[in-house]
């Protein structure tokens, strides 16, 4: 029987050691089942930042559980979180997702590389995610510098797509957007999450948004401590 | 993909990086001449003379007797005398023998009264034996035959007149003038102290020394017949065996001569002790080269990790993407790498194009014979610990990219 959760966070706390005063995180219990879109919003500073790293395996709570599918993230060695991630997240930032000098095939092939699908596969994967994302194939032998950031994002989104992660952690991807781009942007994204049955976590401070998602989590209620910073 | 990475980065970058790499290859061409020279010199100090299988002088230190005979350096402390010269040459096993004369000089050049075996006998370098640029052996008495740089540096054509002075100063007041010498021939370079010298018969130095006495001309007197001229003492001379194995039972020989004390020494053992005093000056310049590149290593390295804060947003995406610590320490060091490898190949072959440019200029300016073209071994010695030592600097930006990595929130 599979897990029917994506995430469960269970009596989870973090906080930053160097800097007392800073965000205090704490999460007695949250659960996000398979398939769900969650919007994810509040002011800079807020703690959205800590809460993804903390789901990427990059930032580890001082105590409590996050558990990602069936895997205990917090209690995987250094090793394997990096190897989970690689296999099982896709992220997505609000800029420079690319290496600038690569190519756009070669910064895919950044993700591919974790991929056990053979080549081939991944090849026609690559086309196919780069069609649905209105992307023209012309542009994999570009450097990534020499596109504009609408394309910058939407090829950041079929890398992070390129090994069908369960997990897709997209952070602020439309604020370099005007707002045309940025909804057609959002629509594409959630058309592909669902395409592919992934768990999506949205962070942003644009209210705006939150329409098209299927909860919302205002990060203040996870905030207990500190100072809120405006940054 | 690593070296992918590394390439591409590193082409991303190619103004700083470019010159990084020219910063690398003028140290390592500074390193690898040193260590050429170092090879080179004693390779063409020790091969001043060759094929000579004793030099035979008065009694005194090893050193100073091979100083004077061959290098032509220092004063010599006693003569021998002919007839021992007569008595050791005349033996069954010397096949020929090269006296030396020393104590006159032309414009600071040493004069050596020697005879025409000298240009039949006398081998340098590799056993090559002397050749002529010009003119031909001296013949009468008053014939000279000067070193390729004497007729440079002087200006000297065969057929000129040159007046010896007494003494070696540079600027002796005491001229044979009564007796001017006759250039015959000019020899061709050789890289050794040959080139600084000239050459006149042992007769010549006895006729203008016939009516001196304690080092002045003695006045009203003109110099005799030089026909019958037979020099009474010589300074040293070289012999060569008929065969090498009678060379330890001949030196011994004459180092317990009865009727004069003398003393001879092998010159390849002689030079080799030489050159070990020497190389504390060797070992100097092979350390200031070394500091030199441990300077433009820490360029390089500083190189390295200012671009670690233009590279932040990178190192981020690979750690999103799931690339290890490890991933990023391993892609400073093969920066690092590549840097240091393409300078050291650039620095070889810079070097190596000079030294086929510049060879015969070399010899001609400042009478370095490059004895041997290709520096492909002293490269190869050397490869291996520029790149330790570029590993072991580039141990400070690759760890910071390291921990960086670990540490490093993402999503900047």
């Amino acid at each position: 029987m599979t897990n029917r959760y994506a995430i469960q966070i269970d009596d989870c706390q973090f906080r930053y050691q160097q800097n007392s005063d800073s965000v205090v995180l704490q999460i007695a219990h949250w659960e996000i089942k398979k398939g769900e879109t969650v919007f994810v919003y509040g002011p800079s500073g807020s703690g959205k930042s800590t809460l993804l790293n903390l789901l990427a395996g990059i930032l580890l709570p001082q105590r409590g559980t996050i558990k990602l599918d069936e895997v205990i993230l917090n209690q995987l060695s250094h090793r394997k979180r990096d190897a989970y991630r690689a296999r099982h997240i896709g992220m997505v930032f609000q800029r420079f997702n690319l290496i600038p000098y690569l190519t756009v095939a070669d910064n895919i092939k950044l993700a591919s590389h974790f991929s056990k699908q053979g080549k081939q596969h991944l090849q026609q994967r690559t086309l196919e995610l780069m069609n649905a994302l209105q992307l023209d194939a012309q542009i994999l032998e570009r450097p990534a510098s020499q596109l504009s950031v609408g394309q910058q994002q939407r090829v950041a989104i079929v890398r992070s797509l390129i090994n069908q992660p369960e997990l897709l952690i997209v952070d602020e991807p439309t604020s370099a957007l005007d707002s045309d781009a940025r909804d057609s942007f959002v629509d594409l994204l959630l058309e592909q999450v669902k395409a592919m049955q992934a768990t999506l976590i949205f962070v942003s401070h644009d209210r705006i948004l939150a329409q098209h998602f299927s909860r919302q989590l205002d990060i203040q209620s996870f905030v207990v401590a500190g100072e809120k910073h405006a940054v | 993909m690593l070296f992918k990475l590394a390439w591409k980065s590193l082409l991303a970058r190619r103004v700083s990086v470019l010159l990084t790499v020219l910063m690398m290859i003028v140290s390592i061409f500074v390193l690898l001449s040193v260590e050429t020279i170092r090879y080179q010199a004693k390779d063409s100090f020790t091969k001043t003379v060759s094929g000579v299988d004793l030099i035979v002088g008065a009694r005194t230190g090893q050193v100073n007797l091979l100083l004077y005979s061959v290098f032509h350096i220092g004063v010599p402390t006693n003569n021998i005398s002919w007839q021992s010269y007569q008595d050791i040459a005349s033996r069954s096993s010397v096949a020929w023998t090269i006296p030396i004369s020393l104590g006159d000089s032309h414009r600071g050049y040493r004069v050596i009264g020697t005879s025409t075996d000298f240009f039949e006998f006398f081998r340098f370098g590799n056993k090559q034996s002397l050749e002529f640029q010009q003119g031909k052996a001296f013949d009468d008495h008053f014939d000279a035959v000067i070193g390729s740089e004497v007729a440079k540096q002087l200006g000297y054509q065969v057929d000129d007149a040159i007046v010896l002075s007494h003494g070696i100063a540079n600027t002796s007041f005491s001229k044979h003038d009564d007796n001017p010498f006759q250039i015959t021939g000019i020899l061709a370079p050789t890289g050794t102290p040959v080139d600084q010298s000239v050459y006149v018969s042992l007769q010549g130095i006895e006729a203008i020394h016939a009516n001196w006495q304690g080092g002045v001309k003695v006045p009203g007197t003109t110099t005799p017949n030089v026909e019958n001229l037979q020099p009474q003492a010589i300074t040293a001379f070289m012999l060569g065996l008929n065969s090498r194995i009678q060379t330890f039972n001949l030196q011994r020989q004459i180092n317990e001569y009865q009727q004069e004390p003398l003393q001879a020494i092998l010159p390849g053992a002689t030079l080799m002790s030489l050159w070990s005093m020497l190389s504390s000056v060797e070992q100097l310049l092979l350390l200031i080269a070394s500091l030199v590149l441990l300077g433009a290593l820490i360029g390089m390295a500083n190189m390295l990790l200012v671009s670690m804060r233009e590279r932040r947003h990178e190192l981020s995406v690979l750690r999103a993407l799931g690339y290890r610590p490890g991933f990023l320490f391993c892609l400073l060091q093969l920066e690092a790498l590549l840097i240091s490898l393409v300078a050291a190949v650039g620095a070889f072959i810079s070097l190596q194009l000079s030294m086929y440019v510049l060879k015969d200029w070399l010899l001609q300016e400042y009478g370095i014979l490059l004895t041997r073209l290709s520096i492909l071994n002293e490269f190869l010695f050397m490869l291996p610990m520029v790149m330790l030592a570029s590993f072991l600097v580039a141990l400070i930006p690759a760890v910071s990219a390291y921990r960086q990595g670990l540490h490093q929130q993402l999503n900047l």
